[in-house]
């Protein structure tokens, strides 16, 4: 096993009254895929929000807990929101390029860190459109708009936005689930390639993909995290009752 | 009785209802048309009123509001911009400051345009101007009187609010997951606005602070009281300069005319002059969003 790259502490979180994660304690390594399943409404896209604390935004939130990444507090009050979320990039559900070209969507996040040089901005936005392993598809249309690719492009468009900020960590919530088969297919290689680099959590509904594509697998229900090990171990010899009935197929 | 029936009357009535409406534009751009255009040359729009306004032309009105439309727009466009932003993008929903901001935004767009002339009347002239006046000049009347600034500043509480109303809509067209998208990827929320936010809904933002620019150019009451004058031999030449208004032109040849028969050609051909004026205004609104559109596709 890598070493601990995120660790969670107790983390509880309200939404007004609502309980919605119940002092989740656990530990995500290093360049590894992490892998969060269990039914809607359990508390799995609103852990992985609290990892770049886009919960933040939402108003009426309120958590409790500590989370560490490089062993630093990221809910600590001297912590820069924007440093953060420049190291934990995110992948949404929907994909969500901006109305902008292919290449102004993939230099954004290099502009707004100040970037200006072209050459410079080039070269990032031509290696990041290779890590996400569609530069071949896009190289020629760098500048038409991105909401004319297929969503499946714009998908990985949006991944290869993310790596331009030179993240270390990836959350992606659920990132193949509005897509097709083939699509989602490559979407589960590019995470096969990118854990070489980058630590990544992602959230599924789909327990092949988690059992495809992570190492580790959580499983989630009712704001508890009920069990988390190796991912072969959660699919074939699970310790709880209820893990085993869920990847079975008999609730959720 | 008959479901059929019922339908063919509400489909007759919808229809009837259609007629109207495209009746009553109809007959507006006829009979300025045919009032109007036989009038209409370039010595009527380039000559001042002459003997009384039966002869001459409107030179100084159209100078007017034209002057008049880009003072209010100036004062009422980043004002109304700025505060559109606060409400969607800043203000909590819920904060009473929020509240209180949306109330004052809707009782000023139902405040009657008279009543706008009488404030800007008091406030601007009678407060602002006259303090103005006792602080700079030691009193002499320069600004505490009507004026083309007064009654542009009067203008732009008028369109304040259309302004806020479409910009803030324009802004909430923008989804959520863009913001998102921005902020996830370490941009802070003035870069997410000023980079996501506002080029999303510049055509929108365009179109609507026209729209409301448009519908002030031809508006007369507000300006009254503040600065419209019924004849002037001068052009403004400065902010304390009172102005000639193409609306208030019409009001006046309409009800004041000491020779109907020879100021009525003119009042056609005014007419017509300020409906090109705001129908051109709205063109190029149209214009512009077709134009963001494509680019934006």
């Amino acid at each position: 096993m890598n070493d601990i790259k995120v660790k969670v502490k107790d983390l509880s979180l309200r939404y007004g009254t609502n309980l919605a994660l119940k002092k989740i304690s656990m530990d995500i390594p290093e360049k590894m895929v992490t892998a969060f399943i269990g039914p809607s409404g359990c508390g799995k896209s609103t852990f992985l929000r609290t990892l770049n604390r886009m919960n933040d935004l939402i108003d009426n939130v309120t958590i409790e807990g500590e989370v560490f990444i490089d062993n630093i507090n990221i809910y600590d009050k001297s912590i820069d929101v924007v440093n953060l979320r420049k190291k934990v990039g995110m992948i949404f559900q929907k994909s969500n390029p901006f109305a902008k070209s292919v290449y102004d969507n993939i230099a954004f996040g290099p502009r707004i860190n100040g970037i200006s040089q072209k050459s410079v901005l080039d070269e990032i936005v031509e290696r990041s459109l290779n890590q996400a392993a569609i530069w071949d598809e896009v190289k020629d249309r760098l500048f038409h708009s991105a909401l004319s690719l297929s969503g499946g492009q714009q998908q990985r468009i949006c991944i290869a936005r993310s790596l331009a900020v030179n993240p270390e960590i990836i959350l992606m919530d659920e990132p193949a689930s509005a897509l097709d088969p083939i699509s989602t297919a490559k979407i589960e290689e590019l995470i096969h390639e990118l854990k070489k680099e980058y630590t990544i959590i992602i959230v599924t509904h789909n327990m092949q993909q988690a059992a495809r594509t992570s190492d580790l697998t959580a499983l989630f229900y009712l704001g508890d995290l009920i069990e988390m090990n190796k991912t072969e171990i959660i699919f074939s010899n699970p310790a709880k009752k209820q893990t085993e009935d869920y990847i079975s197929g008999r609730f959720g | 009785m008959n479901r059929n029936i019922k339908d063919t009357i509400v489909e007759s009535l919808t229809g009837v209802c259609v007629l109207v409406i495209i009746f009553i534009i109809v007959a507006i751009l006829t009979i300025t048309i045919i009032g109007g255009w036989p009038n209409l040359n370039w010595t009527f729009l380039s000559e001042f009123p002459k003997d009384g306004m039966t002869k001459g032309g409107i030179f100084p009105a159209i100078v007017g509001t034209a002057v008049m439309t880009i003072i209010m727009a100036v004062a009422a466009v980043p004002f109304g911009v700025i505060t559109a932003i606060y409400l969607a993008e800043y203000a909590n929903e819920k904060s009473i400051i929020a509240k209180t901001i949306r109330f004052a935004v809707k009782t000023l767009a139902v405040v009657p345009s008279i009543i706008f002339g009488l404030f800007g009347l008091g406030f601007f002239i009678g407060f602002v101007g006259k303090n103005m006046d006792s602080l700079f000049s030691g009193g002499e009347l320069k600004w505490g009187q009507p004026n083309i600034l007064w009654a542009s500043l009067t203008m732009a509480l008028l369109t304040l609010p259309v302004v806020i109303v479409s910009v803030e809509e324009a802004i909430r067209t923008i989804p959520r997951e863009m913001r998102a998208a921005s902020l996830a990827l370490g941009a802070t929320k003035w870069q997410t606005i000023r980079k996501v936010v506002i080029p999303g809904s510049v055509s929108g933002i365009l179109t609507g602070t026209i729209l409301a620019v448009s519908r002030g150019a031809g508006e007369v009451a507000p300006i009254l009281f503040t600065g419209a004058v019924y004849f002037s031999s001068n052009l403004p030449h400065s902010l304390s300069d009172q102005f000639m208004s193409l609306g208030y032109h019409i009001y006046i040849m309409s009800t004041q005319s000491s020779n109907v028969d020879a100021t009525q050609p003119i009042q056609f051909a005014t007419t017509l002059v300020l409906l090109l004026l705001t129908f051109s205004l709205n063109a190029v609104a149209v214009v512009l969003r077709y134009r963001i559109r494509q680019k934006a596709k």
